[in-house]
């Protein structure tokens, strides 16, 4: 059962536009795959490498600015920028890499916080190229909403895969080997700084592709849309640590959680509120409603707070802790 | 030359305030070995609480500081106790969780703020909030002035704290080495907690102090988290001279950049000497002075 769970879930999500036709919903799942592609890349770099990412915006923005760019200045179909964006994300992380890999573990993450800051003050300012706060907007090439989630979905599968298929490798051992102790797995003659390097560029390299797709799909940018701390950046490390912090499909169960998230806070609660509202006819509940749709950084907050708590190793990780939670868990309570 | 006086003051002004938001950085940095990513956050709590001491109970914001002090020492006290401590102990893949745990706090309490208090700008206007004074031909702000000595009589009290009581010496010897701490019989999750509680003390103080001046809403505390770990890497990780040198500097680099090059890129200075540190200075100020 366990082998063939990715199958299935794979037959389902390509059914899932053939069956679910709103294009509500079909949305929310492009967002989904699109959060699984960028936290797959979160995964490489600070799940299995141990190298915490607060900087994934950099790379998602400069991919989505590639596409944009693509489109206004050069007047190619930004469909080109999906490869370009990710090389345009591993040029912006090759240099940061090279001189900020010679930090560790805290001090890695601020400087992946300052890149971010500082990306997202280049797009301001530079206002001749990337149209600063007025943003980039494109003609989205289709109306239907089942092309972009055939891409976005074959993107996600590619990432999971190949995800897979670095980890399994030389490369992925050497990988964990420095998240558990760079000092031993450097005296092993391992070259961290170059395997540090080459997991960031796999990071970038997935984390552009998705901002390329954002812009390709939503058609329109700003900086601080793409360069959003909170919604980029920090949503990506959530679906890491929700999902499962170095497992191969804990980006997958992350994304969809997060997501839904967001929606549910977004649509209050989806639409609780304001139904209670209209049953009522209450003032307050009006305006609780009005807060509770704002709230859902809050619920990030929230969540971030539990999960490291209880769920240190995500839902993934910890699954047999969460099954040990329930009576129906077969009674293996974990020692733990 | 009247200008570049002028900014030269600005920015020592202004500096004096950034080292007191450095120490209860570079303090929290040595004890816990870890970065503090709620510190601006904390500040801006620091902030909301002198601004209603003011508004709604007329407090003048330098009395605020006897009731931001020691509500921020309280909350820090809590936030170590009952998130950070506790993770020491679980096992975990990744060894920044408590970073992580900093920043997701931060995002608790800017939202929590922003319910409260709604996204609009908020300012304290006292009497003197706008009036200054001239030496020369040079003009000081007076609260900022004020603020400047109020931050260094801060500093100067941290210091005689850290150099001449036990629980300073206690707090010295945690940050220098854990598990010796704890064979001398200081008991380090006891110094982890206070720290965490006078780390937050001091940056409320900052925000007090600026509050005449300065206005507020509830972002307000992410720029001031950047600016605080600007200024600890500054001055090297985890040293408190080091802190009050990073402070001064960030000032008079903000300060020069608005006056020279532009105010919109009062914000990149400081991550683009962030950046130059990290390339030319890797361990800040510290390998200078070497304290």
């Amino acid at each position: 059962m366990k082998r063939f769970a990715p199958f299935l879930l794979l037959v389902i999500l390509i059914l899932f536009p053939l069956l679910v036709r709103d294009d509500y919903h079909q949305h929310l799942m492009i967002l989904v795959l699109m959060w699984v592609v960028i936290g797959a890349g979160w995964n490489v770099i600070a799940g299995y490498t141990g190298q915490v990412s607060f900087g994934d915006a950099a790379f998602f923005g400069t991919g989505a600015y590639t596409a944009g760019l693509f489109a206004t200045k050069l007047s190619i179909s930004p469909w080109w920028a999906m490869a370009a964006g990710g090389v345009a994300a591993m040029a912006v992380a090759f240099p940061f890499g090279w001189i900020c890999f010679r930090l560790r573990g805290a001090y890695f993450a601020l400087a992946t916080l300052a890149l971010n800051e500082v990306m997202r003050h280049i797009a301001t300012i530079w206002e001749d190229l990337t149209g600063g706060m007025v943003g980039i907007l494109i003609i989205q090439t289709f109306v239907s909403k089942v092309p972009y989630y055939y891409i976005a979905l074959a993107l996600a599968v590619a990432a999971v895969i190949g995800v897979q298929a670095v980890m399994g490798s030389k490369w992925g051992y050497y990988f964990v080997s420095i998240r558990e102790d760079q000092d031993a797995a450097e005296s092993l003659g391992i070259d961290t700084h170059l395997y540090k390097m080459i997991s960031l560029n796999i990071a970038a390299f997935l984390t552009g592709m998705a901002g390329s797709l954002y812009m390709n799909y939503m058609g329109f940018i700003d900086p601080e849309v793409v360069f959003s701390l909170h919604d980029i950046s920090i949503m990506a490390i959530l679906v890491g640590i929700v999902g499962g912090v170095g497992t191969v499909y804990g980006p997958v169960v992350g994304a969809f959680i997060m997501v839904a998230v967001h929606e549910f806070f977004r649509t209050g609660f989806f639409g609780f509120f304001k139904g209670l509202a209209a049953l009522t006819g209450s003032q307050a509940i009006t305006t609780l409603a009005k807060y509770v749709m704002q709230a859902h950084v809050l619920g990030f907050g929230i969540l971030v707070v539990v999960v490291i708590l209880v769920l240190p190793n995500g839902i993934v990780g910890d699954w047999k802790k969460i099954t040990g939670w329930l009576p129906l868990g077969g009674g293996r309570r974990s020692a733990a | 030359m009247e200008v570049f006086l002028q900014t030269l003051v600005a920015g020592i002004l202004k500096g004096g305030l950034y080292g007191l938001i450095g120490i209860g950085m570079t303090l929290i940095m040595g004890v816990m070995g870890i970065i503090n990513l709620a510190h601006g956050q904390l500040m801006m709590v620091g902030m909301y609480i002198t601004f209603v001491c003011f508004h709604y109970l007329g407090i003048d914001p330098y009395f605020a500081l006897l009731v931001s002090m020691p509500a921020l020492f309280l909350l820090g006290v809590a936030i170590q106790k009952y998130t950070l401590n506790p993770l020491i102990e679980v096992e975990s893949i990744l060894p920044e969780n408590q970073v992580l745990m900093t920043v997701g706090i931060g995002m608790v309490l800017t939202e929590v703020a922003r319910f409260i208090f709604s996204s609009d700008y908020k300012s304290v206007q006292t009497s003197y909030s706008s009036s200054s004074f001239f030496i020369g031909e040079i003009s000081f702000s007076l609260a900022l002035t004020i603020a400047f000595f109020i931050a260094v009589a801060f500093t100067l009290f941290m210091f005689w704290f850290l150099l001449r009581t036990d629980l300073g010496r206690s707090i010295r010897a945690t940050a220098q080495d854990k598990d010796a701490a704890l064979l001398m019989g200081v008991n380090a999750q006891r110094i982890t907690i206070l720290t965490f509680g006078i780390g937050s003390a001091l940056v409320a103080a900052a925000g007090t102090l600026l509050m005449p001046i300065y206005y507020l809403f509830p972002d307000i505390g992410g720029p001031f988290t950047r600016k605080a770990f600007v200024i600890t890497i500054l001055g090297g990780l985890g040293s408190t001279v080091g802190a009050i040198f990073g402070g001064l500097t960030l000032g008079l680099a903000e300060a020069f950049g608005a006056t020279y090059i532009g105010m919109a890129f009062d914000d990149m200075i400081g991550l683009v000497i962030f950046i130059l540190v990290l390339i030319f200075l890797p361990s800040g100020f510290k390998r200078i002075t070497k304290v």
